[in-house]
C-alpha cells in the first residue's frame, strides 16, 4: 500500500474541508477501498475517515420514510431498519458478518459497484441520496458502472427511503466473491411497482421497465412470464454469460414478487 | 508516524504507526500477537478476524488508526484467566475442529461473535455466519460441530 | 505401566492447544534480528523475451539493500524434475531446468525475474516498481492442443513441439487394447476436462534465509512439506551448498496440499541474499502472488473409452490425455500424470486390457504439479464418469455394473492390467456398506419430495482405489525417479524414561504430533503423553522424504515401528543384564520386562535409566544409551479404496446445485486414530466437492490469470457442503507394512469429484444431459439444460 495521511473528522463540515485537498479520498468502512489500496490499484495521499461523524450515524423512521445516516454500517441497518424489513434483510446479507460490521451504506452507494446490493434498494425504492450540499433522486444518481452523480469531495450524509407497501430483494450470488451475480429488488408503492436490477448490466444498476409495467398492472409472479430481459448490455464473464444473467433477472424478479 | 492507543485483550497498548498501517500489522508486528493471521489480500479468508468493540472485523481491512481508543480482542485473549482453553477453544479441540490451525484463530473469533449474538444458532445459521472464514483443510464438518457443541455448553 | 492412548484410540490433538491460543509459529510469525525483506519482480505478461533490466533508479531508493536479476544466477544450477520419464519410443523426456530467477525469457504471468531486498517490505515493493524492464512480448501459448501443433511458438526455445514427453502405459499393451476395443460389442466414449485448480493453502508460502558467516552455515526456514528434499535440491542441483552446511526448518505450516512439497526459486533467493547481505532475509507471499506463482493442480484433457460386453462386462479401458505442466517442470510434475495416474487405469476392476497415452505440454502458465490426490483424482474421474455413462447406455444399474467388474475379495493380491499389484481390498463390502449408510433404497422417495418443490434430484455413485504410501524405492527407481521414497525415524529414550521421536514426515494439519506417539505408546506400554514428536528440522532428524501421497502413516509410521522394535531389542538386552537372566528368557509385555518362569520383572523406565547410568554395564556387549534409528522402504504402494454416494438437488431455473448428502465408505487399512482419519476424509471430500462444483483456474488467451483472487477463484465454504456421513468399518489391512495402514489424506479428494458429477448428470438425465465438465457451476448446468431442450 502506498503511504498516506490518515485523518479522522467529527463533523460533515470538517470532513468536507479535509477532502478539498488534492488526491484526498473519503473512507467509509473501507471494505472495498482498503483491498483496492492493498493491490496498489488506488493510492490516495490522504484518507478522511467518516466513521466518527455522529450526524451520519443511525437509522430513523419518520412516518413512511426511513432515513439512514451515510456512515451507518450494514449490521446497524440490519438491526435498525425494521420499519423497512426488505431493506433490513438486504443489509443482513451483504458480504459476510465482518464486512457488515465495517461497511457503510454511504460507502457502498458512493462506490456503486456493479454487483453491490444497496444500489438496487436505492433505485427500486426511489430513494433520495443526501449529500453535504444537495439531495439527489435515485433515478438521477446512478450513472453507470462505478459512476454516480457525486462530485469530487462530496459526501453522502444520508439516504432517505420511502417505505413501500411491499418489497423484496433476492440475489443470486457469484460463487467466489459472493457479490450479486444478479440481484433484483422489487418495491410496490400503491399501483406503481419499481424493479431494480444489480449485477447484471455493464451499465450498473438499472430499472427493468417492462417488468415494472407488467407488475404495476398485475402484481403477481406470473406477470413476468411473457417477458424476457434483454441480454445485449449484460455482463458476460467466467461466472455466467449475458444470456445466463438475463435468465436470472427474470427468474429472480418472479421469485421476488412471489416472496413479497 | 502517528501514535495510536487501544486496548488489546484488556491491556492498554500504544504504538507509532504509519497512516497505511493496518490493524493486523499493528497486532502482528507491533504487538507480536502473531495468532492473528493473514491469508489473503481481498478481505475474504477471515484468518485475521478479531473483535473491535465487541464486533468481529477483519483486521486486514481496517487501519490501525481506525482502532484508536477501541477495545480489541484477539485469539491470544480467548483463554480463561487460568490459561485453560475457553469453552469455544475447548470445543474445537474436543471435536477436531482444526487441522493445520491457520484459519483457526479467525474461526474461533467468528464463532465467539456468533454465539454472543445468537446462543442457539441452527446449523444453517452457523454455516452462513462462516461465509467470510475459509478453511482449506477443509474441516467445515467438525468446525460446525465444534460451534454447535460450544453453543450447547454455553447454554 | 499400561499403555494410554495407544493404537485405535482418539486422544485429542496436542498441537491444537497452541493453534487455539495463537501460539503456533508459522514462518511469517518468525522475526529474526536484523531481518530484511524481499519483494519479487514478477512478469505481468505470459511470454516475453527479456531485452534489458535497468535497476539503476531502484538501487538508490530508500532502504534498498540489494537487487537480484536472473543474471546473478546464470552460473548456478537449475531446479530439476524429480522423475525422468521416457517417451514411447524410449527416448528421454525434455527437461528444461528452472532458474532461480527467469533469465532470457519470462514464461508465465507471475514468473519472477528480479528481486529487491530492503529494510522494509514496503521499501522493497516500491523499489521493485521502479525497476525498468524491457520485455518483448511474444504470443502466449495457452491451449494445449495448439501448443502441440504449433512448432513456431515455443515456451522453451529448444523444445520445438512444446511437448515434454509422449508416454504410453503399458506400451506393450497397446495393440491388444486397440484390438479388444475394435472387436467389442459396446464402446462408450467420453471427452472430459479435469479442471485446473489452485491449491490455496490458507498460509501462503514464506521463507527466511539466514546465513551465518561465522560457521559458513545456511539456515532456511520455509513453508515446506518436505524439508529434506528441499535441502537435497538446493544442495545438489540449485546452489551447490554442501548439504552439511544447510539446515532447512519447516515450522508450523498452514496447509500444503501438495503446493509446498516442491522447492521454489524464492527459497534459493533468500539464501543467496542473506549471504550477500550478512543478515536474515524474509519473503512472505501475498495471496495474489500465491495465485500466480504456486504450483497449480490437475489440468488434464482426456478422451476415455470403455469397451464392454452387452451385459456390462468390461473388456478394455483406453485413454488419451493431454496434461499441462505449465511453463516449467515442478519437482513432481512428471510423475503426477504418469505413475500416479496412468498406472491406475484399471481402477477397482478386473478388466483385462488397459492402455494410456499421455502427452505433457509446456504452456505459458504457472507450473502444474501434485495437488491433493495428484493424478489419482484425474484417473478416478475419467474411469468413474465413463462407467456411469456406459451403465446408462446399457441400461444397467450403476452400482451393479461396478460390482460385476470388481476385483473379487478372494483375488487379492491382484495384478491389474495396468501393472500394479493391489495387496488387499474388499470393494464388494464397501458398496454393501454404502447402500446401507446412504440409504440408497430411500432415494426414490427423496427424489419425489424434491420434485414436489420444483427441484431435480440426482444420485451419484462412485468407487475408487488409489495408490499411495509413496513409495517403494526399487520400483520408483525403475520408473524414473531420481530419489527413493523411504522414510526415517529416530526413537530417543531419555534417561528419565520419556521419549523424543524424530520423524521425516512433516505435520501441517495431519496431527502427527498426536498420532505418532500413539504407535510408540502402544508398543512400549507407555502413556502417549510422555512421547514427543520432532519434525520439520533437518538438523534434528535423520532423514525424511516429507509428507504427501498419503504416506506419513504407511511409510514414516512404519519407520517408527522399526525403530521402536530396535529399542525393544536393545532394552531387552539391558533388562536381561539387570535381571541376570538370559536374553532369550526376557519377554517384554505391557511396558515391563519379565523373565519367563520367574517373578522377576523390571519396568521399561528402569531399563532406560540404566542405559544412561551404566555403572555396572558389560561394555563389551552393550553400548550405553537407548536411541535407535530406522529407515523404512515400503515393499509396494498401498491401495486405499472406497465407495461414495452423493445426492444433489438442481434448481432448473438457475442451474444451482446443492449437495444434499454425501456418504463415504472408505477402506484406509488399519486406523491409528479414528478421529483424525475421519477429519482427513472430511477434508478430502471438501476439496473434491470444491473441484466438482466451484473451483476453476482460468487463464485467458493472452495468459492472464482471470481467477487471480478469491473474488473470482471460488473456495468451498461452510455452506457449500453438508455434514458428511463417513464410515471406516470395512477395513482390509495393508499386507506389507507393520501397521497395516494404507493412508487417508487424499482419499476423499480422489473419490468425490466423479460422485458429485454423476449425481448432477443423474438429476439431468431425463432431460438428455450426458455430461457437464467440472466445475459444475450454475451457469454450466443452466446452459446444459437449455442445450438439451
Amino acid at each position: 500500500m502506498y503511504e498516506l495521511d490518515f485523518e479522522r473528522r467529527s463533523s460533515v463540515a470538517e470532513a468536507v474541508a479535509a477532502l478539498a485537498s488534492e488526491d484526498a479520498t473519503a473512507l467509509g468502512g473501507g471494505q472495498t477501498l482498503i483491498p483496492t489500496m492493498k493491490m496498489r490499484l488506488a493510492g490516495p495521499s490522504k484518507l478522511v475517515s467518516l466513521a466518527g461523524i455522529a450526524e451520519m450515524q443511525g437509522v430513523s423512521l419518520s412516518g413512511r420514510a426511513l432515513s439512514i445516516g451515510g456512515s451507518t454500517t450494514h449490521a446497524d441497518v440490519a438491526a435498525g431498519a425494521s420499519g423497512y424489513p426488505a431493506l433490513a434483510t438486504l443489509a443482513d446479507n451483504i458480504g459476510d458478518p465482518a464486512v457488515r460490521n465495517r461497511g457503510t451504506i454511504g460507502g457502498s452507494v458512493a462506490n456503486n459497484d456493479t454487483s453491490a446490493d444497496y444500489p438496487a434498494a436505492v433505485l427500486a425504492s426511489g430513494a433520495t441520496v443526501n449529500t453535504n450540499n444537495r439531495s439527489i433522486a435515485a433515478d438521477d444518481y446512478f450513472q453507470g458502472m462505478f459512476d454516480t452523480a457525486l462530485d469530487d469531495g462530496e459526501i453522502i450524509t444520508s439516504v432517505d427511503f420511502p417505505i413501500p407497501d411491499a418489497a423484496c430483494y433476492l440475489k443470486f450470488e457469484q460463487p467466489a466473491s459472493r457479490f450479486a451475480l444478479v440481484g433484483v429488488m422489487v418495491a410496490k408503492y400503491g399501483g406503481d411497482v419499481r424493479v431494480a436490477v444489480t449485477g447484471a448490466s455493464e451499465n450498473g444498476v438499472y430499472r427493468w421497465s417492462e417488468a415494472e409495467a407488467a407488475l404495476s398492472a398485475n402484481f403477481d409472479a406470473s406477470a413476468v412470464d411473457g417477458l424476457s430481459a434483454d441480454a445485449s448490455d449484460m455482463i458476460s464473464d467466467l461466472h455466467g454469460t449475458s444470456e445466463y444473467r438475463a435468465n436470472l433477472v427474470k427468474v429472480l424478479t418472479a421469485r421476488t414478487v412471489a416472496a413479497c | 508516524m502517528t501514535s495510536v492507543t487501544m486496548t488489546v485483550n484488556g491491556k492498554s497498548v500504544t504504538g507509532d504507526v504509519e497512516g497505511r498501517t493496518l490493524l493486523v500489522q499493528f497486532l502482528r508486528e507491533g504487538q507480536r500477537l502473531t495468532g492473528t493471521h493473514v491469508g489473503c489480500d481481498t478481505s475474504q479468508c477471515g484468518a485475521c478476524t478479531v473483535h473491535v468493540n465487541g464486533k468481529m472485523v477483519k483486521a486486514c481491512t481496517m487501519f490501525a488508526l481506525e482502532a484508536e481508543g477501541a477495545e480489541v480482542a484477539t485469539i491470544e485473549g480467548m483463554a480463561n484467566a487460568d490459561g485453560s482453553l475457553g469453552v469455544i477453544q475447548a470445543a474445537f479441540q474436543e471435536h477436531h475442529g482444526l487441522q493445520c490451525g491457520f484459519c483457526t484463530p479467525g474461526m474461533v473469533m467468528a464463532a465467539s461473535s456468533l454465539l454472543a449474538a445468537n446462543s442457539k444458532p441452527s446449523e444453517a445459521e452457523i454455516r452462513d455466519h462462516l461465509e467470510g472464514n475459509i478453511c482449506r483443510c477443509t474441516g467445515y464438518h467438525n468446525i460446525v460441530k465444534s460451534i454447535q457443541a460450544a453453543a450447547d455448553q454455553l447454554g | 505401566m499400561a499403555k494410554v492412548n495407544g493404537i485405535g484410540e482418539s486422544p485429542k490433538r496436542r498441537e491444537d492447544t497452541r493453534f487455539l491460543t495463537g501460539l503456533g509459529q508459522y514462518t511469517d510469525d518468525i522475526t529474526l534480528p536484523g531481518q530484511a525483506y524481499a519483494c519479487f519482480l514478477r512478469s505481468d505478461i505470459a511470454h516475453g523475451r527479456i531485452k534489458s533490466i535497468d535497476t539503476s533508479a531502484a538501487e538508490h531508493m530508500p532502504g534498498v539493500l540489494a537487487i537480484f536479476t536472473g543474471e546473478d544466477f546464470v552460473d548456478v544450477g537449475g531446479n530439476p524434475a524429480g522423475w525422468l520419464i521416457n517417451n514411447r519410443d524410449g527416448t528421454p523426456m525434455k527437461e528444461p531446468k528452472r532458474p532461480v530467477l527467469a533469465h532470457g525469457k519470462v514464461r508465465h504471468v507471475g514468473d519472477a525475474y528480479g528481486a529487491v531486498i530492503a529494510e522494509t517490505f514496503a521499501q522493497a515493493q516500491e523499489a521493485a516498481e521502479a525497476i525498468d524492464a524491457e520485455i518483448e512480448e511474444l504470443d502466449a501459448i495457452i491451449d494445449m492442443a495448439a501448443a502441440l501443433a504449433n512448432s513456431d511458438n515455443r515456451v522453451h526455445d529448444e523444445i520445438d513441439d512444446n511437448c515434454c514427453f509422449d508416454w504410453g502405459w503399458i506400451e506393450d499393451n497397446r495393440e491388444a487394447t486397440d484390438a479388444a476395443i475394435k472387436a467389442a460389442p459396446h464402446v462408450t466414449t467420453l471427452d472430459l476436462v479435469n479442471n485446473r485448480l489452485i491449491p490455496n493453502a490458507m498460509e501462503g508460502r514464506a521463507s527466511i534465509g539466514d546465513y551465518d558467516p561465522g560457521t559458513d552455515h545456511y539456515t532456511l526456514t520455509t513453508t515446506s512439506q518436505n524439508p529434506h528434499l528441499t535441502r537435497l535440491l538446493i544442495a545438489a542441483f540449485v546452489m551447490s551448498i554442501p548439504e552439511n552446511k544447510l539446515t532447512i526448518i519447516g515450522p508450523d505450516i498452514g496447509g500444503g496440499f501438495g503446493s509446498k512439497i516442491y522447492h521454489y526459486g524464492e527459497e534459493a533467493l533468500v539464501l543467496a541474499a542473506s549471504k550477500k547481505l550478512g543478515r536474515p532475509v524474509k519473503w512472505t507471499a501475498t495471496r495474489s502472488e500465491s495465485f500466480l506463482a504456486d504450483a497449480h493442480g490437475r489440468d488434464h484433457e482426456t478422451t476415455i473409452e470403455l469397451a464392454c460386453e452387452n451385459d456390462g462386462t468390461f473388456i478394455a479401458f483406453r485413454t488419451s490425455t493431454r496434461a499441462n505442466v505449465g511453463a516449467y517442470l515442478s519437482n513432481f510434475s512428471t510423475a503426477t500424470p504418469t505413475f500416479l495416474h496412468g498406472t491406475m487405469l484399471a481402477g477397482n476392476y478386473a478388466v483385462p486390457n488397459t492402455y494410456v497415452n499421455l502427452k505433457t505440454v509446456f504452456t505459458n502458465t504457472a507450473p502444474v504439479d501434485a495437488y491433493r490426490g495428484a493424478g489419482r483424482p484425474e484417473m478416478t474421474y475419467s474411469i468413474e464418469r465413463v462407467i456411469d455413462k456406459a451403465a446408462r447406455e446399457l441400461g444397467i444399474d450403476p452400482l451393479e455394473i461396478r460390482r460385476k467388474n470388481f476385483i473379487k475379495p478372494e483375488q487379492f493380491p491382484f495384478t491389474t492390467a495396468s501393472g500394479l499389484e493391489y495387496d488387499s481390498g474388499n470393494y464388494h463390502a464397501l458398496t454393501d456398506k454404502l447402500e446401507e449408510i446412504a440409504d440408497l433404497a430411500g432415494f426414490a422417495a427423496r427424489k419425489a419430495d424434491s420434485e414436489s418443490r420444483g427441484k431435480l434430484r440426482g444420485i451419484g455413485i462412485s468407487t475408487y482405489v488409489e495408490s499411495c504410501g509413496l513409495a517403494p524405492a526399487n520400483l520408483v527407481g525403475i520408473l524414473g525417479s531420481r530419489v527413493g521414497f523411504y522414510d526415517a525415524a529416530t526413537v530417543r529414550v531419555n534417561a528419565t524414561g520419556n521419549i523424543s521421536v524424530m520423524v521425516g514426515s512433516h505435520s501441517h494439519g495431519q496431527g502427527h504430533e498426536t498420532v505418532f506417539p500413539q504407535i510408540v505408546a502402544d508398543m512400549l506400554g507407555m502413556n502417549a503423553d510422555d512421547i514427543d514428536i520432532v519434525h520439520g528440522d533437518t538438523s534434528k532428524i535423520p532423514f525424511g522424504m516429507g509428507t504427501y501421497g498419503s504416506r506419513s502413516m504407511a511409510v514414516c509410521g512404519s519407520a517408527i515401528v522399526k525403530a521402536t522394535d530396535k529399542i525393544i531389542a536393545k532394552a531387552t538386552k539391558i533388562a536381561a543384564h539387570m535381571m541376570e537372566a538370559s536374553e532369550a528368557d526376557v519377554i517384554f509385555e505391557d511396558g515391563n520386562f519379565n523373565v519367563t518362569g520367574t517373578d522377576k520383572s523390571t519396568a521399561f523406565a528402569a531399563v532406560a535409566f540404566k542405559a544412561y547410568v551404566p555403572h555396572d554395564y558389560p561394555h563389551d556387549v552393550l553400548e550405553p544409551g537407548l536411541e535407535e534409528t530406522a529407515f523404512y522402504d515400503p515393499a509396494n504402494f498401498t491401495y486405499p479404496s472406497g465407495a461414495y454416494a452423493c445426492e444433489v438437488e438442481v434448481d432448473p431455473d438457475t442451474g444451482k446445485v446443492t449437495v444434499c448428502s454425501f456418504a463415504a465408505a472408505d477402506d484406509v487399512g488399519n486406523v491409528i486414530n479414528p478421529m483424525i482419519v475421519e477429519g482427513q476424509i472430511h477434508g478430502g471430500l471438501g476439496q473434491g466437492i470444491g473441484q466438482a462444483l466451484v473451483e476453476q483456474c482460468v487463464y485467458d488467451e493472452n495468459g492472464q490469470l482471470l481467477t487471480g483472487s478469491y473474488m473470482d477463484y471460488t473456495m468451498p465454504r461452510a455452506d457449500d457442503v453438508p455434514f458428511f456421513n463417513v464410515d471406516q468399518t470395512c477395513l482390509t489391512p495393508c499386507t506389507h507394512n507393520p501397521l497395516g495402514a494404507k493412508g487417508c489424506g487424499e482419499a476423499g479428494a480422489i473419490g468425490s469429484p466423479p460422485t458429485v458429477v454423476n449425481a448432477v448428470v443423474d438429476a439431468l438425465s431425463d432431460l438428455g444431459v450426458t455430461h457437464i465438465d467440472m466445475p459444475v457451476s450454475p451457469s454450466r448446468v443452466w446452459s446444459a439444460i437449455q442445450a438439451a431442450k
